[in-house]
C-alpha cells in the first residue's frame, strides 16, 4: 500500500520508525521534539513512555537496544545535555539491537533558552549523524538509522531542526515490516563493563568504527551531488538545502545526509568542479570549519549568519550580488504581541504575590517564566530545567544574613519531577534556609498536557502510580511542607509570608491545575464583569496582565457614559467575557467591590 | 525511498500564502484543511509554523507553498500572494511578506495584546486606512458574524478559508471532501455553511 500523505516531520519520523520495526521509544517532552513520542505511541504493537528526564529516557533506550531490540531515545536539543552521561559511553559499547537517538535542534530559540548546535555531539562523543531536510526525507533518514545503527554497532543520532519537525510536507507511508522477536538476555562483559580496563579496549573500537563509518559516508546515496551551473558550489544539509534551492536553484549542490563523519573525498571531488565553494549551515560552522580543515577554500560564515535560523531571504541577502525583489510595502510600527499566561492560569495569583513581595524568584522552565514579564514581575532567572532550587540554595547561602527571607526558587510539577528532586535533596542536607515552591498545575503544561509520574496515567494512558510531593520532601528532609491554592491571594501571600520568616527549608505547593488540562482543571467557571458603577480606576486589576482584563479611558469613551467614582479617576477596567473563565484573582483585588458575578 | 516527486500539476509555479492571527484562532487547523486541499488537487505543498510555548494570545503565523514542486515551507519577505490575516493589526505587522500584486484578507476583529490592555500602547485606529495597498486587492470581512450565523462563533477559521478560497484554483468539490472529513460529524453542517458564507461574501 502506498498513501501520499501530509506529515510533519515529527508524525514522519514516528511513522518511519513504526514501519521499520521499531517497538520501543523513550524520552521527556520537549519543543519541538514533541509530537514524535506522542505520535509514536498511537502506533499498534508499540511500547513508548514518558521519562522523569532525558537522561532516564536514554538510559531506557540504551537497555531495550542491549536486550537486542530497536530503541529509540527523543529529546529536544538541550535534552541531550542531561542525557550526556551514557551518551558518551554508549558510544562505546554499542547495542546488541539498534539504537537512535534523536535530538530536535531550535534555531532562533522559539521555544528554548540557548541555540545549541547538536551537530557538536556527534563529532564530540563519535557518533554518526543523519540530517533529513523535509518530512519525506525524516521519514526515510529514521529507517536508516536504525540500519546503520544494527550495521556499525552502534548509537545514532538523528537531528532535526523545528522547521523539520514542525512543518508539513508530503510523505509516501507504506506497510510496517513484519516485525520478528530479536530479544533475550545477552552477556558479553568485556563489551558492556565500562571499567578502564575495558573501555580502553572498546575506545580502540569506536576509532575503528569511525574510520568504517567515513568509507561508508562515501558510497552513501543521501550524500547527493547535484552538478549544475559550476561557477558556484554549495555545501548544505537538513533544512537549509531547501532555502537555498528556492533562491538560487541553478547552483551545483552536494547536500548532505549525513553531517558526521564528512565523506572527505565526495567532499574534495566536489570542490575540484566548482569554482567557488560555499557552505550554507544554520548556527555554528560545523561543515565549514572541518572542510577548511581539509585544506579546501571555503566561504559560509563569512556571509551567513552565526545566529537564528534561516529563510531563503536570508540566505538571498547573504550571497546575492545582482539586487533584489523586496516587498513594495512598509509594516507600519505596531504594538507587540508577545505570549502571555492563559485568562485565569494559576500561575498568574502566585506570581502576582511573590512580585509584590520583591522576593528574588530563581525560576526554571515552564509557562510561569513568562511572569518575568510586566505587570507581574515575579521571576528573575531562569538557566534550565531543575535549577532554581539549587540556584536558590547557592544565592541565599552567598548572601547569608542579608539574604534572609528574600530568596526564593520556584519550579513547575514537571520540572521538579525532571531535575528538581536532587537539588531539593541538597537543600535539606545543607540547611538551607529557602523557600521552594513548586508550581503544581498537574500536567507538564507548556508542551502541550503530556503525563508525568505524578499525573496518575502513563504515556499510552495506562493508570500509574502517583508521586506525592508532600511525602517525597518530607523523605527528603524538608521539615516544613505547605499547600496552597493560587487562586486564593490572601492565602497565598499569608503562607509564603510565614516560610519566608522561618529558618531552615521549606516546600510550598501550590497546586492548582492549568487551566486548559480539563481532565484536572474541569470546567471553566461563569466569567466576571467589572460594574461601571463601582469601578474607581485604580487599576489594581490591572495589574495581574489577565488577558480579558483592559483599561479604557474616560477620554476615549462618549462623555454621557462616563460614570466617576473617585475624584480624579481617569478610566475604569473592562472585563471580556468571552475570555474571561471566572477564576476570582482580580476579583479579589479589587477593593472597590467593583468586579462582580454574574448578567448586567 | 519514499520520496515523493511533488504535485502532478507539470509546471504550476509555486506560490505562497500567510496566516497571520493570534494564538487560539484556529489559525493552525486552517492550514492544515487548506493544505490537504492543495494535496488531493494535486499539488505539491508544504506548510511550517511554530509550535510550542505558551502561544496563547502571542502571535501566530502558517505559511503554506504550493505548486508543481516546492522547496521551502517558509516564504521570504515580497513574495507572499495572499495575506491572510485573522486579526486587523496582524495584517499590519507581515506586510512586507506582500508582492506587489499581492492581496490582502483581513477578518475584521481586533484583539488587544497586553501593551493595549493595559492602555501602555494604542491599538491602530484605522487598519483599513494604513494599509497601504490599493483599494481592489483588500478584502474586510466579518468572519466572527458570519461564524455566528453559521451556526457556531469557533468557525470563524473556516468562514475566512472560504473567503480565501475564492483567489484559489481548487475545485470546490475538494474542499467539501477535506472540510468533511476534518470535523466530528455534529460539528461538519456548521462549517460548510460557514466556508459556503465566506466563500460567497
Amino acid at each position: 500500500m502506498k498513501n501520499r500523505t501530509l506529515m510533519s516531520g515529527n508524525e514522519a519520523i514516528a511513522r518511519g520508525a513504526y514501519e521499520c520495526g521499531v517497538r520501543f521509544a523513550s524520552g521527556y517532552p520537549g519543543t519541538p521534539s514533541t509530537e514524535i513520542m506522542e505520535s509514536f505511541a498511537r502506533y499498534d504493537g508499540v511500547y513508548a513512555e514518558w521519562c522523569p528526564n532525558e537522561k532516564v529516557g536514554l538510559e531506557c533506550a540504551i537497555g531495550a537496544a542491549l536486550a537486542g531490540t530497536k530503541a529509540m531515545a527523543v529529546m529536544k536539543h538541550v535534552g541531550v545535555n542531561v542525557a550526556a552521561d551514557p551518551l558518551f559511553t554508549v558510544s562505546y559499547t554499542g547495542t546488541n539491537g539498534a539504537l537512535v537517538i534523536i535530538t530536535a535542534d531550535d534555531p532562533s530559540l522559539h521555544s528554548s533558552q540557548n541555540e545549541q548546535d547538536n551537530r557538536n555531539y556527534a563529532k564530540f562523543a563519535k557518533i554518526p549523524m543523519l540530517e533529513p531536510a523535509d518530512s519525506a526525507e525524516a521519514y526515510a533518514f529514521i529507517k536508516i538509522a536504525f540500519a546503520l545503527s544494527a550495521q556499525f554497532d552502534t548509537p545514532v543520532f538523528l537531528r532535526t531542526t523545528t522547521r523539520v519537525s514542525h512543518s508539513k510536507s508530503i510523505v509516501e507511508i507504506a506497510d510496517p515490516v513484519p516485525v520478528e522477536d530479536t530479544t533475550q538476555v545477552r552477556f558479553n562483559a568485556p563489551k558492556y563493563v565500562m571499567v578502564p580496563a575495558m573501555a580502553r579496549l572498546r575506545r580502540i573500537e569506536v576509532e575503528k568504527r569511525m574510520q568504517a563509518l567515513k568509507a561508508f559516508a562515501e558510497t552513501f546515496e543521501e550524500n547527493r551531488v547535484e552538478i549544475n551551473r559550476t561557477d558556484v558550489g554549495v555545501i548544505t544539509a537538513g533544512i537549509p538545502y531547501h532555502y537555498a534551492k528556492d533562491v538560487f536553484p541553478d547552483y551545483s549542490y552536494l547536500k548532505l545526509g549525513m553531517v558526521h563523519p564528512l565523506p572527505e573525498k565526495t567532499i574534495r571531488d566536489f570542490a575540484s568542479r566548482v569554482d567557488r565553494l560555499v557552505v550554507i549551515e544554520e548556527l555554528d560552522p560545523f561543515l565549514e570549519e572541518q572542510i577548511r580543515a581539509l585544506g579546501i577554500p571555503v566561504t559560509g560564515k563569512d556571509a551567513l549568519p552565526y545566529t537564528n535560523e534561516f529563510d531563503p531571504g536570508v540566505i538571498e541577502r547573504a550571497l546575492r550580488t545582482a539586487p533584489r525583489e523586496e516587498s513594495p510595502y512598509v509594516p507600519p510600527a505596531v504594538p507587540p504581541r508577545p505570549p502571555n499566561l492563559c485568562p485565569g492560569c494559576p500561575h498568574r495569583g502566585l506570581f502576582y504575590v511573590l512580585g509584590k513581595l520583591k522576593v528574588f524568584a530563581a525560576g526554571d522552565i515552564g509557562c510561569y517564566t513568562l511572569s518575568f514579564m510586566k505587570p507581574l514581575e515575579g521571576l528573575h532567572a531562569c538557566i534550565c530545567m531543575g535549577a532554581s532550587i539549587g540556584m536558590a540554595h547557592g544565592m541565599s547561602k552567598a548572601l547569608g544574613e542579608k539574604g534572609k527571607g528574600k530568596v526564593v526558587g520556584v519550579i513547575g510539577d514537571s520540572t521538579f519531577i525532571h531535575s528538581g528532586i536532587t537539588p531539593l535533596l541538597n537543600a535539606a542536607y545543607n540547611r538551607s534556609d529557602c523557600v521552594f515552591i513548586i508550581c503544581d498545575n498537574r500536567t507538564t503544561a507548556m508542551t502541550g498536557m503530556q503525563e508525568h509520574p505524578a499525573t496518575g496515567f502513563t504515556l499510552q494512558g495506562q493508570p500509574a502510580k502517583t508521586l506525592d510531593f508532600e511525602r517525597l520532601a518530607e523523605a527528603l528532609g524538608i521539615d516544613q511542607v505547605r499547600v496552597i491554592d493560587p487562586y486564593d491571594i490572601r492565602q497565598t501571600r499569608a503562607v509564603i509570608r510565614e516560610e519566608l520568616d522561618r529558618s531552615g527549608p521549606s516546600l510550598v505547593i501550590s497546586r492548582r491545575a492549568c487551566v486548559l488540562f480539563r481532565r484536572a482543571a474541569g470546567p471553566p467557571q461563569k466569567p466576571l464583569r467589572v460594574d461601571p458603577g463601582k469601578c474607581i480606576g485604580c487599576r489594581s486589576c490591572l495589574g495581574l496582565g489577565c488577558p480579558p482584563i483592559s483599561w479604557r479611558k474616560f477620554s476615549d469613551q462618549a462623555p454621557d457614559r462616563i460614570v466617576r467614582n473617585a475624584k480624579k479617576q481617569e478610566g475604569n477596567a473592562v472585563i471580556d467575557p468571552q475570555l474571561c473563565n471566572g477564576c476570582t484573582v482580580c476579583q479579589q483585588l479589587c477593593k472597590a467591590g467593583a468586579i462582580v458575578a454574574g448578567e448586567e | 525511498m519514499g520520496r515523493p516527486k511533488g504535485g502532478t500539476k507539470g509546471d504550476t509555479p509555486v506560490r505562497s500564502i500567510l496566516m497571520a492571527g493570534v494564538g487560539g484562532q484556529g489559525i493552525l487547523r486552517a492550514s492544515d484543511i487548506l493544505c490537504e486541499v492543495m494535496m488531493r488537487s494535486g499539488l505539491d505543498v508544504k506548510k511550517s509554523e511554530v509550535h510550542g510555548m505558551a502561544q496563547r494570545g502571542g502571535c501566530v503565523t502558517s505559511h503554506v507553498r504550493y505548486g508543481a514542486s516546492v522547496h521551502s515551507p517558509i516564504a521570504k519577505k515580497g513574495e507572499v500572494g495572499i495575506l491572510l490575516a485573522f486579526e486587523k493589526m496582524e495584517a499590519l505587522r507581515y506586510l512586507d511578506y506582500l508582492c506587489v500584486e499581492g492581496i490582502a484578507i483581513v477578518n475584521d476583529t481586533e484583539i488587544y495584546p497586553p501593551a493595549v490592555n493595559l492602555g501602555d500602547a494604542r491599538y491602530p485606529e484605522n487598519v483599513l486606512a494604513l494599509l497601504p495597498l490599493p483599494p481592489t486587492s483588500v478584502k474586510m470581512v466579518r468572519a466572527q458574524e458570519m461564524g455566528v450565523r453559521a451556526g457556531n462563533p469557533r468557525t470563524e477559521n473556516i468562514v475566512l478559508l472560504g473567503v480565501l478560497s475564492r483567489y484559489l484554483p481548487l475545485d470546490a468539490s475538494v474542499w467539501d471532501e477535506v472540510l468533511k472529513a476534518s470535523f466530528p460529524a455534529k460539528l461538519v453542517n456548521a462549517n460548510l455553511r460557514a466556508f459556503d458564507l465566506g466563500r460567497a461574501a
